[in-house]
């Protein structure tokens, strides 16, 4: 019998970056929660005009474009793909994905590992080694560079890793409340302040049989 | 979960819904009568005989929107769902937990519970409103109710927990013509009576019922559960026996409260209602249209969720409440905790 297979979704890593929870409550639960999953597939079909991205001859841009890599199980879209001439690959062309980020930032490293998956992915698809892409801030107008070196192809081969596992076993962590529950988009769906124990129905259950006054 | 609570209902016989941009847009006979954004709308519940195209349906699909139908009477006929929400391992969970007597037990107590505390709730706060001669009706049944929470605590098995909730459920509709006020005493009101309800008073309570229990479905749907396999009510071939199960702590407080305000008020009177040849009693269209307004209306109105600690709408409460019971068949909570009404 084959193994059970799992994928991973390219946007999961992001997620489980920011939180295991939150990552395993959209993945594993596959709770639907508006603002995470429907706002990015509006993203992908909404047409971006990014400053810096000039229209050099030759240099092709594609959206909305599907990715996967066999070796990781790693499957998703990149919101947007240049290919640039480049006389030093086979191929004459050199991916290079950008991330656009619409609403500000939760967290900088997150976003870098998504990039740097959607690099592992363009890089198992195409035979050509991708060593840069871009990270694209809506509310800033600010585009970044983002290398991805040996410590940033580490942190996102592990981060895929962990969410290999956390589907396999179909585990939702339990987590503590955090200051960052504020800013999750899930934390109506999470219900942190129940999940780390925090409170017990058996007490409230025997408050609502008390005896009531008159 | 989102935020927006809306529900769209279509009461006119023949109208077309379709989608325009990111709005559906209700015509009748090509004439435009109502456009709402999509990103507004949590649900959309045909009252009357009306027609949606594939594509708005598609749409409202995607984005988590319940439709369901009804018929004129309020009878619900189907509802439009895409591929089961959640997780499978979680409804698996659901269903071992309902072959597990104990477990089962201890979760239609907590039903039970919820249901007694609230309709004692909804009692209390009546009492406190009601002229002096009726208060010792109301205390009487108060006392009554807290006497069934009691045996409740003590109750060995499902049937004696089923036992405790008829009995209870007779003493509370017991003191309903206590709660008419007025002009509104018009209303008479002789126990629970459906299918097809007798009176007034029972048509307005089965159509709201009917209403609250397919946004208990469509709740517990969206977390993933199976809103046929209940704890309290057993399994029966075309009902939805965890949306009944969910249900019963919000009966007295979401849908008895507002059939009470509105004849008290006199937003409804006994000329609002027909009664057909062999004795059935149904709302006009003016009071379907009044109660629904009514009733969406009520479901933004703010409460606090005293087991959570936070502030919320009555209309989020089913979806809170799916999200707990999830969490203690997932394992994470001892217990099902009812929303309680203060
Ligand atoms: S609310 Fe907190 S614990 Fe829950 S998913 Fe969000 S960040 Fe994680």
């Amino acid at each position: 019998m084959e193994p059970r297979e799992t994928w991973v979704a390219l946007s999961a890593l992001q997620h489980l970056l920011f939180c295991e929870r939150q990552a395993a409550l959209i993945h594993v639960e596959r709770l639907w929660v508006e603002d995470v999953n429907t706002a990015q597939g509006r993203l992908l079909h909404e047409r971006v005009d990014l400053p810096g991205h000039d229209a050099r001859p030759g240099r092709r841009v594609e959206r909305a474009v599907r990715l996967g890599c066999q070796r990781l199980r790693l499957t998703g879209r990149a919101d947007l793909v240049e290919y640039h001439p480049d006389g030093t690959s086979p191929t004459g062309w050199r991916p290079f994905p950008v991330e656009v980020k619409r609403a500000r930032r939760k967290s900088e490293e997150a976003d870098r590992v998504q990039l740097c998956a959607q690099a592992l992915c363009l890089e198992e698809m195409h035979g050509v080694d991708v060593p840069e892409g871009a990270l694209f801030h809506g509310a800033e107008h600010r585009r970044q560079a983002v290398r991805f070196d040996a410590r940033l192809r580490t942190l996102t081969e592990d981060a895929v890793a962990r969410m290999h596992e956390l589907l396999a076993r179909c585990q939702v962590p339990a987590v503590p409340r955090a200051p960052k529950c504020e800013k999750c988009s899930l934390e109506s769906m999470c219900l942190p302040q129940v999940t780390a124990g925090q409170r017990r129905a058996s007490d409230h259950l025997r408050r609502m049989v008390e005896p009531v006054e008159f | 979960m989102t935020t927006a609570l809306n529900t769209l209902f279509i009461t006119l016989e023949g109208a077309r819904l379709n989608k325009e941009g990111e709005r559906v847009v209700v015509t009748l006979h090509d004439e435009k009568k109502a456009e709402v954004p999509l990103r507004h709308l949590r649900s959309v519940v045909c009252l009357a005989r009306a027609w949606m195209t594939p594509e708005l349906l598609e749409s409202c699909v995607e984005a988590g929107i319940h439709v369901s139908f009804f018929g004129m009477t309020g009878r619900f006929l189907v509802r439009v769902e895409g591929l089961p929400g959640g997780n499978v391992l979680l409804r698996r969970a659901q269903f071992r937990v309902a072959d597990d007597g104990a477990r089962t037990l201890e979760i239609a107590r907590a039903v039970v519970v919820g249901k007694l505390g609230n309709a004692r709730q909804f009692l209390m706060h009546a009492r406190r409103d009601a002229v002096e001669e009726r208060k010792p009706v109301l205390e009487e049944a108060v006392r009554r109710l807290s006497g069934h929470l009691r045996a409740l605590e003590r109750a060995e098995d499902l049937e004696q927990v089923r036992g405790l909730e008829g009995i209870a459920a007779r003493d509370y509709f017991e003191v309903f013509p206590s709660l008419l006020k007025g002009e509104a005493r018009r209303f008479t009101f002789d126990g629970r009576n459906r299918r097809p309800p007798r009176d007034p008073l029972n048509a307005l309570l089965s159509f709201g019922y009917a209403l609250l229990a397919q946004e208990c479905a469509g709740a517990l749907a969206g977390v993933g559960l199976d809103p046929a396999v209940g704890f309290l009510h057993e399994d029966r071939p075309g009902r939805l026996s965890l949306a009944l199960d969910l249900m019963e702590e919000l009966r007295a407080p979401v849908v008895d409260r507002l059939v009470f305000s509105l004849v008290n008020r006199g937003q409804l009177k006994p000329e609002d209602f027909k009664t057909e040849a062999a004795g059935g009693v149904l709302l006009r269209d003016e009071a379907r249209k009044a109660f629904l307004v009514a009733y969406q209306g009520a479901k933004q109105v703010e409460v606090q969720h005293v087991f959570l600690g936070q502030q919320t709408s009555w209309g989020l409460v089913p979806h809170l409440q799916a999200l707990l019971l999830a969490r203690v068949l997932r394992g994470e909570l001892d217990g099902y905790p009812p929303f309680a009404v203060r």
